[in-house]
């Protein structure tokens, strides 16, 4: 620690960080553009410039950017000095001089950094005279849009894009005052992390596209602290809504998760909340086929007529736990499934017993990114849980850490510490089927078909076990490595759905943990809920359920479409016509047979919880009231039991909540304040902003009074601009953040206790599993069976991140991503088959002519399947012939409703 | 006694009466300092020497070249880990003597880096040349071929157990790329933006590794000062400053030209005796002393010595010793606008003072000249002189560099401005 | 999604002569303002097509290679007539008077700076100090330095070019 002064008073900072970082861990204001606290800094912009004094009798000091200053102890420095004011809105009048000035029509506008620190330095009249440089932007693809008049030249998109996410398409062009940032030629941006240029530039020169299409101030949006349902990780967002629709999501900062970044299936995965395919009404299908509305007590008798002679519940593993609780509570343990089938559910049950054991650590995010040394056996997470694959990104990047400290080169500079590692970097081994993003920063890399990936990791095992390791072959390598690692990780997933694998995952972190390494491990589950719905006792796989309803039981079946996740033939035998009862959000081919359907809320309609891969449980809340009959799937739970006679009822959340955390997980009370938290006494959290316009006007076309905000007796937030937003409440709680002189995102710092520390109010979420004293016992792993080479293919499932996502998939610009129908090819087999990438196979089982890709790392004899695709419909894994398609035309993905939204 | 007892840079092409070619260069005693240096020199021993010998680095600067050796003393961690690379990007307008010592005499550059890359531990060594200097180009990379065929390049040279690789990167073009760390940033093949010190690049340079970064005029000078010893070399200076310089001037002197001259030779003897006086009807008005980035000296200056000191404490730089005069038929504000649009356009473009600062500085300039200036004009170029200017506010010191002109325009000249301004138009234009 | 990407592929001399400079580099990437060089000197300019065709013989993006591309003043990224005429326009020069000789030079070649001559045989460009100030005002055409040059010089030294 070291006591600093800055203008006369006193803090505590930490000695060595940069005097930038500290001035804003104290809450202080002071201006800048480039530095980023994930990022560190580079000091272009000379916005944060402060005076630096040498001793208490200097008196006139110098000018020096914070930014590019070590905190040392005793110094002395001064924010507030007319010289350093000065120039620091000198510094906006350069940047100034070329901006178009354009905030009306600006998407920034309202939230845009540029405009604070231009109104916080005081710099108002115009003197340059000049004539305004001008740029022609590009079509950067569907999520993000392009302005480069209004940039500034802070180069954070280039160095968040290719030097913190790894891309390589976007640059910086040019040179003195004519820089240009964009790619080589127009074209969608390839990085999935992309849409971290909205919040990365602080001007509106890369804009959410999306959000552009129906675009409302920041002022004008409603939110509430929510949770990602893309996949596993659990990021904490922000969705926005206004006019009834959800109209973008942006990060909501969490200090041991997704810090300040999301992928693109979280941010523009969620516009199948506006889904003109939204059930609405709760319906009953007649003799012709179609679906009665208007009559929910009608729908509730017939829902009850079916299920009068019990029935399995078929839950889900994106439905929150509330609701899987409440439909477990309706059917019973003992016919409560979890939605997940057999293999997949097995293989997520051992990894929570290897969670559970003694000494296993389950890395947060932030515990990733300090990782020395990464196995990744079988996952490819940059499809499955991208957000991981970011932190893994910056993990390899611990050598450089140690070698600039070695140096005396500072971490947090950012050019310095990478200028002088160069392409060092600590250790990372993948082994997977096929090519990964994250192949361009591994170690080395190894495929494999899923037995020989599991004969790769246990004899990885053997080698860390046997005293006499050593590093003569890969395997040998690895073990090695991770031996001798301060802090190494395992990471393995479900999405091969092989229970071996995840076996000899914990395997090695068993074998690690026997010579006194550290052993982390992380697992990464497929869908938001995966976990939670696994936590449920007793819950049974999907199919011994679909097994039950074809021998004549009838079902609930909540949030899921069950064509999405298991065998197109196993699901249209089990569900006979009438037998079942179907509550989700949008149609989709289940709910095409359910004798009733009723309408349940999105996770933005609602509140509920959401356990991620670490078992971190989360809540989400509600952020706008549905329309219509959309209620949350709870509510309508409740309707049935009562009809029913059976089962639980509830009025409010709170009570669903009380008694689901009676009955399960009591921490889940704690993870967010109950619904009668408060601010100071009284104040409840608004989820509109303080300058939220229309309230009296935007229901005009329908009624001229103004609505009477709803009363939310559920949660502590209001439905209005009523209440306070502190920034130091209850972490899970914060439904957007805002300061006085801070519009844009980067208030955050106003609601940490420290820059890029934990929120003021804790960083959300409770484990629900945390050690439980287990020893740690090695998984006797059975021999894999080597793939026969009968001239038949082994299937690998291919997770893609824009395409294997039930929900996301439904997002219109998510599915201007997604790929045409496709085969990964070895490059072995397909000069065998005399194809190449782009011409056409024949799959056995599967319809449509598949394009083919060949994949320079897939091992011969097993070919990819992309998973959730509508032309490559669910199936067992398997083996299949295939055979060469001569008249195949390549097909690109063209969506009409994208070219129709621009 | 012979030309070079004097002159140790030039003396050689003087006496040859052009380029010194390999065997000029060694019957003139050329490779024998090398010899010595690697045969019965330790490192440390050339480099306290050099130390002894105060030379300075001749690329704007001044640093002790010993003592910027001396950061990177030690033993290689690996063979060959360290780089020496020598800065011939020379792009500071008004500056030609790096061309002249490269086309002219460049063994003695060669032998000059196989000292100095010894001293270090550096078995690769680079020399970063300004893409438009093909002629010495070619005589260097010649010189290269020779030194190497004769194994005063290549491995164990001289019998000894030091191994010495030397190559020539061409630059692409920009002047930043002088500046040391943007010039190993352009070495790397990258944008040739400045890196930010620390790490300076004796701890971190080239490709991450310990780097020393010397001018073209440094490095020829070694040679001399290993053969002759450092008293030697303190003797030749006048004044503080040891050894020579070479000196340039450009303008309307009656010889424009280089010379190398005893360290801390008046600016008067330089004008008048060596370039021959100014040419007739032209009166000397004001000199940038060291190239385009230093501020003007005036009459008042004219007879001060030429040394690091003596300039500083008049308020300018020695920079690279080759001076540019303006004389009185020049308008002080036409070649203010001139030189910021050099520096203007050579902005690297990565911090906002410089990249913005400079081009509006240039249009401020433009307009007085053309006689659109407007009150308030200067007091804009002085807050933008001010706050662009001081070291520290922008990242590099081209932003500084550029200022250096400006601002002693604006003091000595103020008048100049003044008068366009109120008149509306620029007394110097003939018609 | 398969792209056709137009490439024009390198020539052997031109692999080869880069293949010399990433040998005594330590990694591709690193000879990417060499490569540049090379192609230029044998093609005259760097078209986009031969910009993927470097970064992809040196393992790299396109947009990467294209921003250090264009960050330097002698790599030409539009087409150049068979002779580039680079005019110093600094400081020594501009005292020599090279504004009005730069005046006297577009004038007689009939095209303005950054502009190529009809018949394609010079393009004209502005150049910074030349390091040649004694013999101000100077210009480089190709690997020529001329100077000090007159506006009398002009059509004999331009006769040299074709
Ligand atoms: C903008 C700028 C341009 C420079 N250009 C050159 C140059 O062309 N040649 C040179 O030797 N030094 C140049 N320098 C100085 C170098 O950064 C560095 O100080 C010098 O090469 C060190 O060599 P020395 O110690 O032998 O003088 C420049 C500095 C700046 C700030
Ligand atoms: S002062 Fe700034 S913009 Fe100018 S050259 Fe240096 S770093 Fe680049
Ligand atoms: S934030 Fe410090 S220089 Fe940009």
């Amino acid at each position: 620690m070291a006591t600093i002064h800055i203008d006369g008073k006193t803090y505590e900072a930490k000695a060595g960080e940069n005097l930038l970082e500290a001035i804003l861990s104290q809450h202080l204001d002071l201006p800048y553009f480039c530095w980023h606290p994930s990022m560190g800094s580079i000091g272009a912009c000379r916005q944060c410039a402060i005076i630096t004094y040498s001793d208490e009798n200097d008196t006139r000091g110098r000018i020096g950017m914070a930014c590019m200053t070590s905190v040392t102890d005793g110094m002395r420095v001064s924010v507030e000095a007319p010289l350093a004011k000065d120039f620091r809105s000198t510094v906006i009048e350069w940047l100034m001089e070329n901006h178009p000035h354009d905030c009306p029509v600006c998407e920034e506008g309202g939230e845009c950094h540029l405009q604070d620190m231009t109104v916080m330095t005081g710099h108002s009249m115009r003197r340059y005279t000049g004539t305004k440089r001008t740029w022609e932007n590009q079509n950067l693809g569907p999520f993000i849009g392009h302005e480069m008049n209004r940039c500034i030249t802070c180069y954070r998109c280039v160095r968040f894009y290719d030097e913190y996410a790894g891309g390589t398409d976007l640059a910086a062009f040019g040179s003195r005052g004519r820089m240009y940032f964009g790619r080589f030629e127009d074209g969608t941006l390839e990085s999935e992390f992309a849409g971290n240029l909205v919040e990365v530039c602080p001007t509106g020169v890369f804009t959410d596209k999306p959000f552009a299409q129906s675009y409302t101030r920041k002022w004008d949006l409603q939110s509430a602290p929510s949770i990602c349902v893309g996949c596993a990780v659990g990021c904490n967002v922000f969705p926005a809504e206004r006019y009834g629709d959800l109209k973008r999501i942006t990060n909501r900062y969490h200090g041991e998760l997704n810090g300040y970044f999301l992928c693109d299936r979280g941010r523009f995965g969620s516009h199948f909340v506006n889904h003109e395919k939204r059930i609405k009404h709760a319906g009953v299908r007649t003799r012709s086929g179609d679906y009665e509305f208007g009559d929910v007590s009608n729908a509730i008798k017939v829902a009850g007529a079916t299920l009068r002679d019990g029935a399995i519940g078929i839950g889900s593993p994106r439905a929150s736990f509330e609701n899987n609780f409440a439909l477990r509570e309706l059917v019973g343990a003992e016919n409560f499934c979890t939605g997940i089938i057999e293999a997949e559910l097995e293989v997520i049950k051992t990894a929570l017993d290897v969670i559970s054991r003694q000494g296993i650590v389950v890395p947060s995010l932030k515990q990733v990114e300090d990782a020395d040394a990464i196995l990744i056996l079988g996952e490819d997470i940059a499809n499955t849980a991208a957000r991981t694959a970011l932190s893994v990104r910056q993990a390899v990047r611990t050598k450089s850490f140690e070698m600039a400290t070695d140096a005396h080169i500072p971490t947090w500079q950012d050019a310095g510490v990478r200028g002088h590692a160069k392409s060092e970097k600590s250790a990372l081994f993948i082994a997977t089927p096929a090519t990964t993003r994250l192949d361009d920063i591994a170690t080395q890399v190894t495929s494999g078909s899923v037995s020989e990936l599991v004969a790769f990791g246990s004899s990885i095992c053997t080698k860390i076990r046997s005293s006499t390791a050593s590093s003569d072959d890969f395997a040998g390598r690895v073990a090695s490595t991770l031996r001798t690692a301060k802090a190494p990780l395992i990471i393995t997933g479900s999405s091969l759905q092989s229970i071996e694998l995840v076996q000899v995952a914990a395997n090695i972190c068993f074998a690690l943990q026997e010579h006194d390494q550290p052993s982390s491990f992380l697992f990464v589950p497929a869908e938001v809920n995966s976990v939670g719905v696994s936590l449920l006792e007793g819950g049974l796989s999907l199919s011994t359920a679909l097994q039950r309803m074809e021998e004549g039981k009838a079902a609930v079946v909540l949030e899921n479409d069950l064509y999405f996740r298991a065998p197109a033939e196993s699901v249209d035998s089990a569900l006979g016509p009438g037998n079942f009862v179907v509550l989700d959000t949008l149609e989709n081919r289940t709910a095409e047979h359910a004798s009733v359907v009723f309408p349940a809320a999105t996770y933005a309609e609602q509140t509920g919880t959401f356990v991620n891969y670490e078992t971190r449980a989360q809540r989400f809340y509600q952020v706008f009231n549905p329309q219509d009959e959309i209620a949350p799937a709870w509510l309508w739970l409740s309707q049935l039991a009562e009809t029913l006679g059976t089962g639980a009822t509830w009025e409010s959340y709170a009570s669903v909540l009380d008694q689901c955390a009676e009955h399960t997980y009591s921490q889940l009370r704690e993870i967010a304040p109950s619904s009668d938290y408060r601010i100071g006494t009284t104040s409840r959290i608004p989820r509109q902003s303080h300058r939220y316009s229309g309230r009296t006007a935007m229901n005009a076309q329908v009624n001229i009074h103004e609505p009477k905000a709803k009363v939310d007796t559920d949660t502590p937030f209001s439905y209005s601009m009523e209440g306070q937003n502190p920034g130091d409440q209850n972490g899970a709680t914060i439904p957007y953040v805002w300061s006085p002189g801070w519009n844009s995102n980067q208030s955050v710092f106003k609601f940490q206790q420290e820059v890029a520390g934990k929120l003021a109010g804790g960083d959300p979420g409770l484990r629900l599993i945390e050690s439980n004293g287990a020893q740690l016992q090695y998984f006797d792993v059975e021999t894999p069976e080597l793939s026969r080479r009968d001239g038949s293919f082994e299937v690998i499932p291919l997770h893609l991140v824009f395409g294997s996502d039930e929900m996301s998939n439904q997002s219109w610009p998510i599915r201007a991503r997604v790929p045409a129908p496709f085969v990964l090819l070895s490059q072995q087999d397909a000069t065998n088959l005399g194809v190449k990438s782009g011409m056409g196979l024949k799959v056995e089982g599967i319809t449509e002519s598949l394009e083919v890709q060949v994949d320079s790392r897939l091992p011969s004899g097993v070919i990819g399947l992309p998973q959730g695709l509508a032309e490559i419909p669910q199936r067992e894994i398997d083996r299949v012939h295939l055979s060469v398609d001569q008249e195949f035309v390549v097909r690109t993905n063209v969506n009409p409703e994208v070219i129709a939204k621009g | 006694m012979s030309l070079q007892d004097t002159k140790p840079l030039i003396g050689r092409v003087q006496e040859v009466g052009g380029l010194v070619t390999l065997s000029d260069y060694e019957a003139g005693g050329g490779y024998t300092a090398a010899q010595k240096g690697l045969k019965q020199m330790t490192p440390s021993e050339i480099i306290d020497l050099v130390r002894e010998a105060n030379l300075r680095g001749r690329g704007g600067a001044g640093f002790p070249t010993g003592v910027k050796w001396g950061f990177a003393k030690g033993e290689p961690q690996t063979p060959g880990y360290k780089y020496l690379v020598c800065n011939g990007d020379e792009m500071e307008p008004g500056t030609f003597k790096d061309r002249y010592l490269i086309e002219f005499n460049p063994h003695s550059l060669i032998e000059g880096m196989i000292l100095g890359a010894y001293a270090i531990g550096a078995e690769k060594a680079y020399v970063f040349l300004r893409g438009e200097y093909h002629e010495p180009n070619r005589q260097l990379a010649r010189a290269i071929a020779e030194a190497r065929e004769k194994n005063y390049l290549g491995r164990s040279i001289f019998g000894s157990d030091f191994n010495l690789d030397l190559r020539i990167h061409l630059s692409g073009g920009r002047y930043i790329c002088g500046e040391e760390t943007a010039l190993l940033n352009a070495l790397e093949g990258k944008r040739g933006q400045p890196r930010y010190k620390p790490p300076f690049p004796p701890a971190s340079g080239a490709w991450g590794r310990p780097t020393i970064v010397n001018n073209v005029e440094t490095l020829c000078n070694v040679p001399a000062i290993i053969q002759n010893g450092a008293q030697w070399y303190q003797d030749l200076g006048l004044t503080e400053d040891a050894g020579t310089k070479i000196y340039g001037i450009s303008g309307r002197v009656n010889k424009p030209g280089l010379w190398e001259l005893p360290m801390g030779t008046p600016i008067r003897e330089l004008v008048d005796d060596h370039a021959g006086g100014m040419r007739d009807g032209y009166k000397l008005r004001g000199i940038l002393p060291g190239g385009a980035s230093t501020d003007y000296l005036v009459e008042e200056h004219f007879d001060l010595p030429m040394d690091y000191k003596t300039i500083q404490d008049a308020g300018s730089r020695m920079g690279t010793g080759t001076m540019i005069l303006m004389d009185d038929s020049i308008c002080p504000v036409d070649m203010a606008r001139n030189l910021q649009h050099f520096f203007a356009q050579e902005s690297c473009g990565f911090c906002t003072p410089c990249r913005e600062g400079l081009p509006w500085v240039e249009e401020l300039l433009a307009d007085i000249e053309n006689g659109n200036g407007k009150d308030g004009d200067l007091e804009l170029l002085d807050q933008n002189a001010l706050y662009i200017g001081a070291p520290g506010n922008t990242f590099c010191l081209h932003a500084t560099g550029a200022i250096e002109p400006l601002q002693s325009a604006l003091k000595y000249f103020r008048d100049d401005f003044e008068h366009h301004i109120k008149h509306k138009s620029c007394p110097y234009r003939k018609s | 999604m398969s792209t056709v990407e137009l490439i024009s592929p390198l020539t052997d001399a031109e692999r080869n002569e880069i293949e010399a400079e990433v040998a005594h580099l330590p990694d591709r990437e690193s000879a990417a303002i060499d490569a540049l060089m090379i192609v230029q000197k044998h093609r005259g300019w760097i078209s986009d097509e031969s910009l993927r065709a470097i970064a992809k013989f040196l393992d790299m993006s396109a947009a990467t290679l294209d921003g250090i591309a264009t960050f330097y003043n002698l790599i030409h990224r539009q087409p150049v007539g068979r002779n580039v005429v680079m005019v110093c326009d600094s400081v020594s020069c501009y005292v020599m008077g090279a504004d009005s000789f730069a005046q006297k030079l577009q004038d007689h070649l009939g095209i303005k700076f950054g502009e190529t001559t009809r018949d394609d045989c010079f393009t004209l460009l502005p150049i910074v100090c030349l390091g040649a100030c004694d013999r101000a005002p100077t210009m480089l055409i190709n690997e020529d330095l001329f100077g000090p040059v007159t506006e009398d010089e002009l059509t004999e030294i331009f006769s040299r070019y074709s």
